[in-house]
């Protein structure tokens, strides 16, 4: 059996203010008072307060989120913060939006002529402009305003008037409405930039990726097949990926996980050489939690739509290890109590190798930004996730009780993810994973995700699964 | 609490009655507890869902309180909620559902 | 405490979910009428 390892990792953020309006919780309460457009709108931040925003820094691997700095974050600019970083960028909304339109192949997307010229401008200057080919989006031009008219929703508002809309890609299907395609391409347009980031900083060929599995959160589909579609060929396409075939593996907030459990295993079985797993942005997530920053007087942070690419691929003497020995699993039986989660995806891995809670570096779990739950009394979600790990350590007699706060600063680390589930849910820290393995001083990184299959009523279960990441000794 | 939430316990409340009910919350901070609390003895006081300006008047609780805790077979609890209670803020989380219920009492 | 009562649980993802509530709850003589688990992350 081959070895998987992990090749490769990416990390994009497209800048979207804009679109927050169009994200479920702010549309929602959009409707029913018109008024709250204004006051969204009214506390946007820039594209130079995103880039320079410590998280934002963190997640395209220009500094390690324990490097971060104190908080709050909101209010300073990180000390040389660009917006091209070790493994992505932050992309600024006008070229997001030329993006989305150059993933629309079905001409909903109408540009003003003004923002389609300053987009593909902009797009040919880009490192990543061979991919996309900016110079399409002459045929995006139109006028949204007489779209708009027609009954397209508008898709980036200017003072002087509306710049940009989507039409609806059918009439009656409600798979197929516009806000949904709006989802769906932001989701392929923003998980085709991670992708190509990830060839392009790793020097690798389009054409050697066997398979994309796409694992982002919206479900692609028509009104025979609701979420039936798929992302993953879709994106291969857009990052010339012409070799690949691609398929979705849906699993809430934990598919990631999952994903590149599969993409390991069909390396390992020697059906394909290499396999690249793919989550775009979450639309609907913009702006979850705006009242909060309302509430607090901080500006909507929630405007960015996170990305990840990673590949697995045959051993390569270097890049970390993926212990298929050592999967970790909610099982049906496991019960959804937090210390039979922890043990099935935590413990039962471990113990399976001969492995303790202390035996792995660094946890990667839900590193959603505190900054983006906490105001609307959500909590840090990730600072939770690690004094459950160290109690468990405790009961496990590995630590003492007064350890736990060293566990948690030792063993894991701030959140800086975007609250979009599945990019938060251990695969922002993919990039830092690597490098950590490779030129830092990490042996073994756990990757886990858990997701709330209750939330779709079918099942009162919850789900997980994890991973460890192992340095390659060659 | 989720507007959904709030209207199937609105629900729960006509076909049971408050009589006899109580509810048993499972929130991880003193301040979601609070506003839970809050939300299903004096009314939700974000004005987000339908138990907005509406007075259930519940008796409720939290799983972490240390009563509740007494009311339920010690290895049970501790295999179903042991290590969240070794995790959350267990007195912060009991004193904001105890002011909730004060809060009721007093009116 | 909970014998004969009519039970109300509204657990959650990030604290103590419903069922591992009412698995707790299930022999102290009370009856679950509603189970939620919120999600807010």
């Amino acid at each position: 059996m081959a070895k998987p390892v992990l090749i490769a990792a990416a990390a994009a953020l497209a800048h979207a203010p804009g679109l927050i309006a169009l994200g479920s919780k702010p549309a929602r309460e959009i409707a029913r008072d018109p008024s709250v457009a204004a006051r969204i709108h009214a506390n946007l931040r820039g594209f130079d307060a995103a880039v320079g925003y410590a998280p934002n820094q963190a997640f395209i691997g220009s500094v390690h989120p324990r490097a971060m700095g104190p908080r709050p974050h909101f209010n300073r600019i990180l000390d040389g913060g660009q917006r091209f970083g070790p493994d992505g960028e932050i992309m600024p909304e006008t070229e997001f939006l030329g993006l989305m339109a150059l993933a629309d192949q079905f001409k909903l997307i109408r540009l003003s002529p003004q923002l389609a010229q300053s987009s593909a401008e902009a797009l040919m200057r880009h490192p990543l402009h061979d991919f996309f080919d900016p110079g399409k989006l002459r045929s995006a031009i139109g006028d949204p305003q007489v779209e708009v008219s027609r009954g397209a929703i508008p898709l980036h508002v200017t003072d002087t008037g509306i710049a940009g809309s989507l039409a609806a890609g059918h009439h009656e299907d409600t798979n197929l409405m516009a806000h949904v395609l709006a989802e769906n391409l932001a989701c392929k347009a923003s998980g085709a930039l991670a992708l190509a980031h990830l060839l392009k900083l790793h020097d690798l060929d389009p054409a050697s990726i066997d398979y994309v599995i796409g694992c982002s959160e919206e479900a692609v589909g028509d009104r025979y097949q609701r979420g039936g579609g798929n992302l993953g060929k879709a994106i291969a396409e857009m990052a010339g990926c012409v070799e690949a075939s691609g398929a979705d593996v849906k699993n809430f907030c934990a598919a990631p996980v999952p994903a590149i459990v599969i993409a390991a295993s069909l390396v390992a079985a020697g059906v394909f050489r290499r396999v690249a797993v793919v989550g775009g942005g979450s639309l609907p997530k913009l702006g979850m939690k705006f009242e909060g920053h309302l509430k607090n007087s901080m500006p909507i942070l929630e405007d960015s739509l996170g990305a990840v690419a990673a590949l697995i691929g045959e051993d390569d003497g270097r890049s970390p290890v993926i212990r298929l020995d050592a999967i970790g699993r909610h099982r049906v039986k496991s019960g959804s109590s937090a210390e039979a989660i922890m043990d099935a995806l935590v413990t039962a891995p471990l113990d399976q190798i001969g492995l303790k809670i202390t035996s792995i570096d660094d946890y990667a779990t839900e590193l959603h930004n505190p900054e983006l739950t906490e105001p609307q009394g959500s909590g840090n979600v990730p600072e939770r996730n690690y004094r459950m790990l160290a109690a468990m350590a405790v009961r496990q007699k590995l630590i003492a009780r007064e350890e736990i706060g060293r566990f948690v600063a030792d063993h894991g680390m701030p959140g800086f993810a975007p609250t979009q589930g599945h990019v938060a849910s251990a695969f922002c820290y993919l990039a830092h994973a690597r490098r950590g393995l490779t030129d830092g001083g990490a042996d073994r990184i756990m990757m886990m995700a858990k997701g709330s299959l209750f939330l779709g009523m079918m099942t009162g279960q919850s789900d997980g699964m994890s991973f460890i990441l192992e340095r390659n000794r060659g | 609490m989720d507007p959904h939430t709030q209207q199937t316990i609105l629900d729960a409340v006509q076909q049971h009655g408050k009589e006899n009910l109580i509810v048993m919350l499972g929130t991880p901070s003193p301040e979601a507890a609070a506003i839970a609390a809050e939300t299903v003895t004096t009314g939700d006081p974000t004005y987000a869902g339908p138990l907005a300006e509406t007075r259930l008047g519940l008796t409720v609780y939290h799983i972490l309180e240390e009563q509740v805790r007494a009311a339920i077979d010690p290895e049970l609890y501790d295999q179903q909620v042991g290590l969240m209670a070794d995790t959350l803020d267990g007195p912060a989380i009991a004193a904001a559902v105890a002011q909730a219920r004060a809060a009721l009492a007093s009116e | 405490m909970f014998a004969g009562k009519k039970i109300i649980v509204i657990g959650e993802r990030d604290g103590v979910a419903s069922p591992a509530i009412a698995a707790c709850l299930a022999a102290t003589g009370c009856e679950v009428v509603l189970m939620a688990t919120e999600c807010f992350v």
